[in-house]
């Protein structure tokens, strides 16, 4: 196992840390965001908090595609489930994202024709096998997921299926992360960039977050060292005054990203005018979907659906915490109302969700430490 | 469905170019290879998947470190492999 050591060494940690703490200018704090929730997973899970300075804080961001799914969509998917002959297919992450009247799974249990599927090829298969039924595809995700949904359209315009449709929930992270850059809330340093959307949209998206705001950027893999090292390569940046888009994670990520997988969803998808985030609000073209071509694929031409906005239940805070305003444990409900068994809020539904993954790995940050410690 | 799983492509599938079947932790599945049409693609070779489909060629080393992250994950990954051993891409 030499080939996971080099990801590992406890020894190469402590040293990154005391590289990074001697970055750090006297009297000044730092504030750096994942954006990815696969990061904030890595983050908790090996508590690497704990080994930073006390003048660098992580903040966790709004890459976690179940997350950001609004009430509204939840619902109106359930709509769609319900209509005749419709089978609904998703992902098993979606099944236990809460609407105004509860998941899929409790639809399912109600017995609605819901099937979860690994693959949205999956569902495709279900729709050839079913011909007399209708078989609409639940897409979510982010870059990272769209060129899927795009070439399982692509096919079956191929093959002429008459029977399978999307509805298209996919966003894209570039305008959320301008949102977040442009809220009044929160003062960031500098971001640890996405990884497996980097391996789609490639590095080149994020280069206005250096030039128009003056942060670094750095697209970072998933292990404990990958993460300690992009903090490594944004506080160097800070430290010598330099704004530009790094990329850690070049073992997997092209700068210039996947052009096949660009391509597929450019043929299929575009912009939407608006889209609405959980917590985050109406983002200006954030979001994809069908193009008019591919009508004959998109659920939202071939359905009624409902588009009532639901206002998230009061006591969520899942948009203070996806923003990076609130810490998890500082949600009025986690924990407490709020757990992975019985969500409330999306952050606490999917493992990759800051809450799930603080609940789930129960770290003491050095913020508990301190209130336990003077408590 | 976030996860991107490292899998060992073991064959092409025969008059199908855009599918592979591949090795995920002992789990043997077809998946999609068409996103990496710009790229040769051995058997022996190690991918990223996500969703059912190849997202990027990796290296060996890549591979097994992304594996002992995902097994240190725990059910995550567990949930992850049973979806994946349920599908049947063709």
């Amino acid at each position: 196992m030499k080939f996971v050591d080099e990801f590992r060494d406890a020894d190469k940690a402590h040293a990154l840390a005391a590289k990074i703490a001697a970055l750090c200018e006297p009297g000044r704090q730092y504030k750096l965001m994942e954006v990815c929730g696969g990061h904030t997973h890595t983050i908790y899970k090996h508590g690497l908090e704990d080994y930073l300075p006390e003048q660098v804080t992580l903040v966790h961001g709004p890459g976690c595609p179940v997350c950001v799914i609004p009430m509204g969509r939840v619902d109106d998917a359930m709509a769609l489930a319900s209509e005749p002959d419709v089978i609904m297919t998703s992902f098993g992450d979606m099944m236990r994202v809460p609407g105004s009247n509860g998941s899929f799974f409790d639809a399912k249990a109600r017995g609605t024709d819901i099937r979860m599927v690994y693959s949205p090829l999956d569902s495709l298969k279900i729709a050839r096998q079913n011909p007399d039924k209708r078989v609409v595809f639940m897409a979510i995700g982010f870059e990272t997921t769209a060129p899927s949904t795009a070439i399982t359209m692509l096919r079956a315009a191929a093959e002429g299926l008459q029977n399978f449709s999307i509805f298209c929930n996919h966003v894209t992270i570039i305008p959320a992360i301008k949102a977040i850059l442009d809220s009044p809330d929160l003062r960031l340093d500098g971001f640890i960039g996405p990884g497996h959307v980097s391996t789609v949209i490639g590095c080149r998206p994020y280069e206005f977050i250096a030039r128009d705001y003056g942060k670094p950027v750095v697209v970072a893999g998933f292990e404990p060292l990958d993460i300690l090292q992009s903090i490594y390569m944004l506080m160097l940046q800070l430290a010598e005054g330099q704004a530009t888009v790094a990329n850690q994670y070049s073992r997997v990520v092209p700068w210039d990203g996947n052009v096949v997988a660009l391509r597929a969803i450019g043929q299929t998808m575009e912009l939407r005018p608006y889209f609405e985030w959980r917590g985050l609000g109406f983002i200006s073209h954030s979001a994809l979907k069908v193009r008019d071509e591919y009508a004959s694929f998109d659920a939202e031409q071939l359905f009624a659906v409902p588009g009532v906005r639901v206002a998230d239940p009061k006591a969520c805070q899942c948009g203070e915490v996806l923003k990076g305003v609130l810490k998890p444990w500082e949600c009025k409900v986690f924990g407490t109302a709020c757990t992975p068994e019985t969500p409330i809020g999306t952050c606490m539904v999917s493992p990759e969700g800051a809450c799930a993954a603080y609940y789930n790995y129960g770290r003491l940050t050095r913020q508990r430490v301190k209130e336990v410690s003077t408590s | 469905m976030c996860l991107g799983i490292p899998g060992e492509v073991i064959e092409f599938v025969p008059d199908q170019p855009d599918l592979a079947k591949v090795d995920v932790s002992g789990v043997k599945r077809v998946i999609n290879i068409g996103l990496l049409a710009d790229e040769t693609l051995e058997p022996g070779e190690w991918v990223l998947i996500h969703v059912g489909f190849a997202l990027s060629k990796i290296d060996e080393a890549e591979a097994a470190a992304a594996l002992q992250f995902l097994e240190g994950i725990g059910q995550a990954y567990e949930d992850e492999l049973a979806a994946l051993a349920e599908s049947r891409i063709e």
